[in-house]
């Protein structure tokens, strides 16, 4: 309905002052008598903490107070918690190693906070901060995954022997290893899913307010969902009562998961707050980030895949090592297994599937969620291994796909998850078309001629989205249900306020929340505003990440639009003396269908306040609220097609032509969806071709900062092609999928297919920096 | 960044009194090596003295087959220069790839070469060229002035005020980015002089810092054209090899872009 609903190119509402410089962080907040913190950092990957010395800190000008770890134990601060419950193969419960916010005994990983220096400058605080003496017994660090799990390895946890967080299985082991029995071909391939750091614009930050004459904290903080950090800031850590804290978390420039996670840095403020009875504000820098944000990916897998004489898939088995880095993070432990081995059957028919995941920890930053978090680890892997297959079987890569791909909907895979629409050959076909994949073998005949290697390589991935059914992750362990809520508030003049539980931190809600209400009600989007980031305002929410917002934060809404227009439709009968049924809301007016009676919407708003002439009984007021669960995860899904070029002399990897080809369901706003393929895609080829996170064997950080780690830049990247083909959603009202992660989902697999397609070598490893691409050209 | 005394000098003369008082003072021009440096923590002057608005330390000279570029010129303002275009294609060329804008607006050549950071683009230039460096007390030849990594034949104080390039018959510059820091993982700068000796340097590759490659100068004398250097090998010894290039990778690139900055010498 109009120039701005629903599928409109809406321009976005937020990017005034966002590109105005008028954006309001956490850090552009200062409060009156505010503090700084700084906090003092462990330089060894692991060791025990014999002795903090603050005597000379607290001496220095400005301090206002030095805290330590055993302050934090004697005031009954909780530990940080992982809220997922995953259980092993022996049905034992996952082994959690104690996690305090400043760690008053051992270190784990660098960068672990000991001490904090609270003063008056941020300066004054890291001056303090250099000051104060901790005395160190260094212990025996190991960082490598498979060094970690072998015996004798130095152990991080007394409560994980042998390093091990869990061992766990999903699907039918018996079925599988039958399936490899009558196999005609079994594929076989080992990869490696590269650490990377999330590296949001915004580093993360806290302003934490305590009031001690309400005992009511204020958390400002960087949060992709406040009311889920308020909910375990008061049940898990003790620090205040939900009634007694409000957290808000105001502009937050990027997440990418990243800043779900509750961190001790903001554990810490709130509480320091209490102690020195002032604001306390804590800014990180970008080193503290690459330090201490929670790192995502990390995995090495070996898989098999049997294949029969047609060259249709049989069976699956995948056997998957997770790093968990030095702790178990918020929602760590779901990545590697539930969002990760349920997607193992990708778009293809797999009759039977087995995979082993084994948590490890090592002496690193942990290791949680990050754009796409499991999806992309499964989707790699998947169209590594067929890319592989269709080598060594020699059948085009593309037709082995259309041999296996799921046709029938609704479609229950062996790992959990049933698929309910989608039309992978139409994805392919489109990505096909736009990238001339029959043209393919010309140019590269071409290119060889000019001396240039040229590849082409498809990936076609699919995802579990719109997270989640409260009740069927509830039943794997999830410790929240995944719901979202929402609230419509007409005001008396008949301008509209969205409160929503979802969170925008460059997703543009601002815009595309909007749009839904232009599209029912029929009004401008300058006369509707998208309230959220605060649990005062907001009653209740779930946040943004798992591309959610849409699916599970916009049904919420219309939810709560159908009950507000269905009150005001009985306002608007009343006043116009109408059966209620006859009402048809159209350009902002409340009609009576087939006449020119009408009543405009500001004037049944205000009926509704003045409340001097409401239907019968009828409770004045247009505010209706609503929660939303949905009943199914949504699978996004689509082909991406990568052409490039290497270059034999420096193997440097140029692009040619990159198409994606995406099923989202319905688009509220294309623009908008372009923007998160584009910035998905980016982070996908940065890890394939750019970034990586690395330790050294002591669990030194070699990669912490941007001179090291090696973050995809504009010209690093080609022009997009994009196009949709679209299957919607049934299983929410809008039809949507999201579509916030598949560029980092799929890109990956298709730029290493393609440059293992250029260089006839197929055992790459990411990133494919051009050292590492040379020197596959060049081994023997 | 440590509490400092900054100065904003208005003369060479100055500059170098102004030094003279600190107890720990450091020159300042772009600031794109001191200032992250200092904001790390990782160094601590007690005075830090600007050197960047000192008029006499600005702009291009070409006189005759002498190149002059003032200590203080912005990479950009290099890039930009037309006697940099007509004179030394290879230099502008060079200050093209050099880092990205933000740098190039703030760089200066002093500065590189001053700090001399085994994988910045500009030493190359000088060494592959022959070129002089201009101090407040002296002359010092390009062969004699770099010293190994950070550092240099400058003493305490003294202060760069020019380089001089003699314009070369023919001149080329290729460099493999650093994917992360765009420094040069390797660049190479091969150059032919009027006089017709050839002068290659390369730099991102050597533990030592920036490098002559005498056994590309001796083929490329021989016979200049990149194919001549197809026969030459260059040993991984001394070489840096780090998360982005190993010294057999960085070998390799000695040769190839040597082979590039050839075919594209003009």
């Amino acid at each position: 309905m109009g120039v701005e609903g629903i599928g409109a190119r809406v321009v976005r509402k937020e990017d005034k002052r966002f590109i105005t410089g008028k954006g309001r962080y956490v850090d552009d907040i200062k409060l009156t008598g505010m503090t700084h913190a700084y906090f003092v950092r462990s330089p060894h990957a692991h060791a025990k903490v014999k002795k903090i010395d603050s005597s000379a800190a607290l001496k220095m000008p400005g301090v206002v107070a030095v805290l330590t770890g055993q302050q934090l134990v004697d005031d009954k601060v909780g530990n940080l918690i992982c809220g997922w419950a995953i259980t092993s193969k022996d049905g034992s419960p996952m082994k959690m190693g104690a996690w305090p916010a400043m760690a008053p005994e051992t270190v784990r990983f660098v960068g672990q906070a000991v001490a904090v220096v609270i003063a008056e400058s941020k300066n004054l605080a890291r001056d303090a901060a250099e000051a104060v003496v901790v005395d160190y017994e260094e212990l025996p660090a190991v960082a490598d995954m498979q060094a970690a799990i072998k015996p004798g390895a130095p152990q991080l946890h007394p409560e994980a022997p042998g390093n091990q967080v869990y061992d766990w299985v999903i699907g039918d082991e018996s079925a599988t290893d039958a399936a490899f029995a009558k196999a005609a071909n079994v594929v076989k391939l080992d990869v490696t899913n590269n650490r990377l750091a999330p590296n949001a614009m915004e580093p993360r930050a806290a302003i934490a307010d305590y009031d001690p004459a309400e005992e009511h904290f204020t958390l400002y903080t960087t949060s992709q969902n406040p009311h889920v950090a308020r909910l375990v800031l008061s049940a898990f850590y003790n620090i205040a009562p939900e009634h007694k804290l409000r957290v808000i978390a105001p502009d937050v420039g990027g997440g990418f998961g990243s800043k779900i996670f509750i961190y001790p840095e903001e554990m810490v403020a709130l509480w320091a707050s209490k102690k020195v009875e002032r604001p306390v504000k804590w800014t990180g820098d970008r080193s503290e980030a690459f330090l201490t944000d929670a790192h995502g990916r990390d995995h090495t897998t070996h898989a098999e895949m049997a294949f029969d004489a047609n060259n249709k898939i049989t069976g699956l088995k995948v056997k998957t090592y997770a790093n968990f880095g030095a702790y178990m993070s918020l929602f760590s432990s779901s990545v590697p297994t539930y969002l990760y081995a349920t997607l193992l059957s990708g778009q293809y028919n797999i009759p039977a599937i087995h995979a082993e995941v084994i948590g490890v920890y090592t002496n690193t930053t942990p290791v949680d969620a990050y754009r796409g978090a499991g999806r992309p680890e499964a989707s790699y892997l998947i169209e590594r291994l067929m890319e592989t297959a269709a080598r060594q079987l020699n059948v085009d890569p593309a037709q082995l796909r259309r041999t296996n791909f799921i046709t029938q909907f609704p479609h229950q895979t062996p790992v959990i998850m049933a698929y309910d629409t989608g039309d992978f050959n139409a994805s392919l076909d489109a990505a096909m078309k736009a990238i001339d994949y029959a043209g393919f073998p010309a140019r590269k005949a071409k290119a060889k001629a000019d001396g240039k290697l040229r590849g082409i390589g498809v990936s076609c991935y699919i995802e579990a989205c719109g997270i989640a059914p409260s009740k069927a992750v509830g039943s794997l362990g999830a410790g929240v249900g995944l719901w979202e809520s929402a609230e419509v508030r007409v005001n008396p003049v008949g301008t509209i306020e969205i409160l929503t539980g979802s969170h925008s931190h460059g997703q543009g809600h601002e815009t595309t929340f909007c749009q839904l209400v232009a599209e029912r009600l029929g009004i401008p989007i300058s006369q509707v505003s998208i309230v959220h980031g605060d649990t005062d305002k907001v009653q209740f929410g779930m946040g943004t990440y798992g591309s959610r917002s849409a699916a599970v934060g916009l049904t919420a809404i219309l939810k709560a639009m159908e009950k507000m227009e269905s009150k005001a439709k009985k306002i608007a009968a009343h006043a116009l003396e109408a059966s209620e049924a006859d009402i048809v809301i159209e350009n902002g007016e409340f009609k009576v269908t087939g006449t020119d009676k009408a009543i405009a919407l500001p004037m049944v708003a205000l009926a509704a306040y003045t409340a001097h002439n409401l239907p019968e009984g009828m409770e004045p007021g247009l505010k209706e609220s609503a929660f939303y669960d949905p009943t199914n995860f949504t699978f996004p899904a689509g082909a991406y097609i990568c052409e490039l070029e290497v270059d034999p002399g420096t193997g440097k990897t140029s692009f040619i032509n990159f198409v994606a080809a995406d099923d989202f369901g319905r688009l509220i706003n294309p623009m908008i969806v372009e923007g998160q393929v584009h910035g998905g895609l980016a982070q996908g080829i940065g890890q394939a071709l750019l970034e990586h996170a690395i330790y050294d064997a002591n669990g030194q950080p070699v990669t912490a900062s941007f001179m090291d780690y090696a973050m995809p830049r504009a010209d690093d990247l080609p022009s997009f092609n994009l196009s949709h083909t679209t299957t919607l959603c049934p299983g929410n009202p809008l039809g949507i999928k999201g579509c916030g992660e598949a560029g980092a989902i799929g890109a990956s697999a298709a730029v290493i297919n393609a440059i293992t397609d250029a260089i006839g070598k197929n055992n790459l490893e990411m990133p494919a920096t051009p050292d590492r691409v040379w020197r596959t050209i060049h081994a023997a | 960044m440590y509490q400092t005394t900054y100065h904003r000098a208005s003369s060479v003369d100055e500059a170098a009194s102004l030094f003279a008082k600190g107890s720990d003072a450091k020159f300042l021009a772009g600031g794109q090596t001191l200032l992250p440096v200092m904001k790390q923590r990782l160094a601590s002057p007690s005075d830090v003295i600007d050197l960047g608005r000192i008029k006499e330390l600005q702009g291009v000279e070409l006189s005759g087959d002498l190149l002059t570029i003032k200590a203080a010129t912005t990479y950009y303002d290099i890039m930009q220069n037309p006697d940099v275009k007509k004179a030394i294609p290879a230099i502008s060329y060079l200050t093209s790839v050099l880092g990205d804008p933000a740098v190039r607006y703030r760089g200066t050549i002093g500065g590189s070469i001053a700090n001399n950071d085994p994988a910045a683009d500009f030493p190359a230039a000088l060494l592959a060229l022959g070129a002089t460096v201009k101090t407040n007390k002296r002359s010092i030849s390009a062969d004699d002035f770099f010293k190994g990594l950070f550092t240099t034949a400058l003493e305490d104080g003294e202060i760069i005020t020019a380089v001089s390039f003699p314009v070369p018959a023919k001149a080329g510059y290729e460099k493999m980015r650093h994917p992360a820091s765009r420094f040069a993982l390797t660049g190479v700068f091969v150059a032919q002089t009027k006089s017709g000796e050839v002068r290659v340097a390369a730099t991102g590759a050597s533990q030592s810092g920036v490098m002559r490659v005498p056994a590309i100068e001796a083929a490329l004398k021989a016979n200049w054209s990149p194919s001549a250097i197809d026969s030459v090998t260059i040993s991984a010894n001394g070489l840096l090899a780090d998360i982005h290039g190993t010294a057999e990778y960085r070998a390799n690139l000695v040769k190839v872009m040597a082979q590039r900055a050839v075919a594209s010498a003009r």
